[in-house]
């Protein structure tokens, strides 16, 4: 916990922004740790896998577009600091109302957490209670959170892909993206260095079992730790690790651009899908009851299915955010060759 | 039990520093470092209110038990802040993207800056 705040305290002074951002993957990192003790396993789960993984690379994505010194500015703000003071005042004084950490009747424990801790098993049929009540008991929310990854990938890629228009050429106003070749100075797509022999076999060696570790955690997520979201992140990070060692021209031959789109909306209609066949076989919308011959049955495969389609999506998602990211900087580089030329 | 509400005073620390960050620095990239730091700290609020001392994890246990009946942690906050961090990791890339357009346009990441220049203009 300690270490916690000094990593946090760190992040906030360090000016390098490169540096500050490898703190804030050691401070998920730490984050993961301490969910584990806190016996939130799923949830460690996927801050491992994000927050340590995939946003680092975000964020290194984004400092190689942009640059990663900060400017010099006084180091202190009396302002900010006075009102982040009495918000922490607070909120401290209002923990003195909070009931007592790690208490089997504070009122979070009393609501309806016990039913799903005591019928969950019976009702459902699956050992991870995260699971079930995830894809379930509140499966409208989880629907709605992949629709809000499916929004956002999309719009990164609106965002990120809109092609530039010159100023100064009139006729050939886009530049596509698939001319970003490999090899030009500066761009993203010739980071994976042709030449590195150690990263390349050490990233075939792992890929596969990322691979077959990812699938692990998508179909085993009924009764271990894991589901759609982690194992969607932890498919993202191996095609990413793909693209970063050897070239995103390799990872595009793989699975490529429009093969993303149409994943990343297969996932929620996906989703979707099964809540029309459930109201088609006569329940409501998202009731897996109705399924199979049997409610359990039909749970099962309805959390099957429904995790599916979150892990689909949620790699989708993951992968087009990167691929925009990394193109852009491969259209910017397209750019600047031409201008010299 | 003293440390009774110790999980409590590390996330309101922790939600200081990444508010401080958010409000005091100009920068959009750290901006954005700022609100993540703000994100993990709300994240661990939830999981110390999910927490029940000497549960485990909410899976149930196949087999011979030796307790009489195993106590597990709430798995509700587990839910929520599980998509929850997925969810952010989303949104922080669409906000990153933002920065990045922002930087093609104005040529700067810097808040004081662009603002500058709008004054300018």
């Amino acid at each position: 916990m300690l270490l916690l705040i000094a990593g946090t305290m760190s992040v906030l002074f360090v000016r390098n922004l490169f540096v500050a951002t490898m703190l804030l993957g050691i401070v998920s990192f730490i984050m993961a740790l301490i969910f584990i003790s806190l016996d939130a396993v799923d949830v460690a789960f996927t801050e491992a896998a994000v927050g340590a993984g995939i946003s680092t690379v975000l964020y290194i994505g984004t400092l190689a577009l942009v640059g990663s010194q900060e400017k010099d500015q006084p180091k202190f703000a009396a302002g900010p600091l006075v009102i982040c003071l009495a918000v922490g005042a607070v909120l401290y004084y209002a923990t003195y109302e909070m009931p007592r950490f790690g208490e089997a009747n504070n009122p979070v424990h009393t609501h309806v957490a016990p039913r799903y801790i005591n019928d969950s098993p019976t009702e459902i049929g699956v050992p991870n209670m995260v699971t079930s009540v995830l894809a379930s008991y509140r499966g409208y929310d989880t629907f709605g959170e992949t629709t809000v990854i499916f929004a956002a990938g999309i719009g990164v890629l609106l965002i990120l892909r809109q092609r530039r228009r010159r100023k100064n050429e009139d006729d050939e106003t886009d530049v596509p993206l698939d001319e970003g070749k490999t090899g030009r100075s500066g761009s993203l797509t010739g980071l994976g260095s042709q030449h590195d022999l150690i990263p390349h076999v050490i990233a075939k060696l792992l890929i596969p079992f990322i691979f077959v570790f990812a699938l692990y955690v998508q179909f085993h997520g009924d009764y271990g730790p894991g589901g759609g979201f982690q194992a969607g992140v932890i498919f993202a990070a191996g095609i990413i690790l793909y693209a970063l060692v050897f070239s995103l021209d390799y990872a595009r031959s793989v699975v490529s651009e429009r093969a993303i789109l149409f994943l990343i909306s297969a996932g929620v209609l996906l989703y979707g899908g099964v809540g029309v066949v459930s109201m088609m076989l006569g329940g409501n919308f998202l009731d897996y009851n109705v399924l199979a011959s049997d409610p359990v049955a039909g749970q099962h495969l309805g959390i099957l299915l429904v995790e599916l389609g979150v892990g689909i999506t949620v790699t989708a998602a993951m992968l087009a955010i990167f691929y925009a990211f990394v193109g852009r900087a491969d259209l910017i580089a397209a750019k600047a060759e031409q201008e010299e030329n | 039990m003293s440390f009774g509400f110790f999980n409590y005073w590390v996330f309101i620390i922790l939600l200081m520093i990444g508010l401080y960050t958010v409000m005091s620095r100009s920068n959009l990239v750290k901006k954005m470092i700022g609100l993540s730091l703000f994100q993990i700290s709300v994240f661990l609020f939830y999981i110390s209110m999910g927490k029940i001392s000497g549960g485990t994890a909410p899976i149930v246990v196949d087999g011979p038990l030796d307790t009489a009946a195993p106590i597990y942690s709430n798995p509700l906050p587990h839910v929520l802040i599980l998509t929850a961090i997925v969810v952010g990791i989303a949104t922080t890339a669409l906000g990153l993207s933002l920065v990045v357009r922002i930087r093609e346009s104005f040529g700067t990441i810097d808040e004081e800056e662009i603002l500058e220049m709008k004054d300018g203009a």
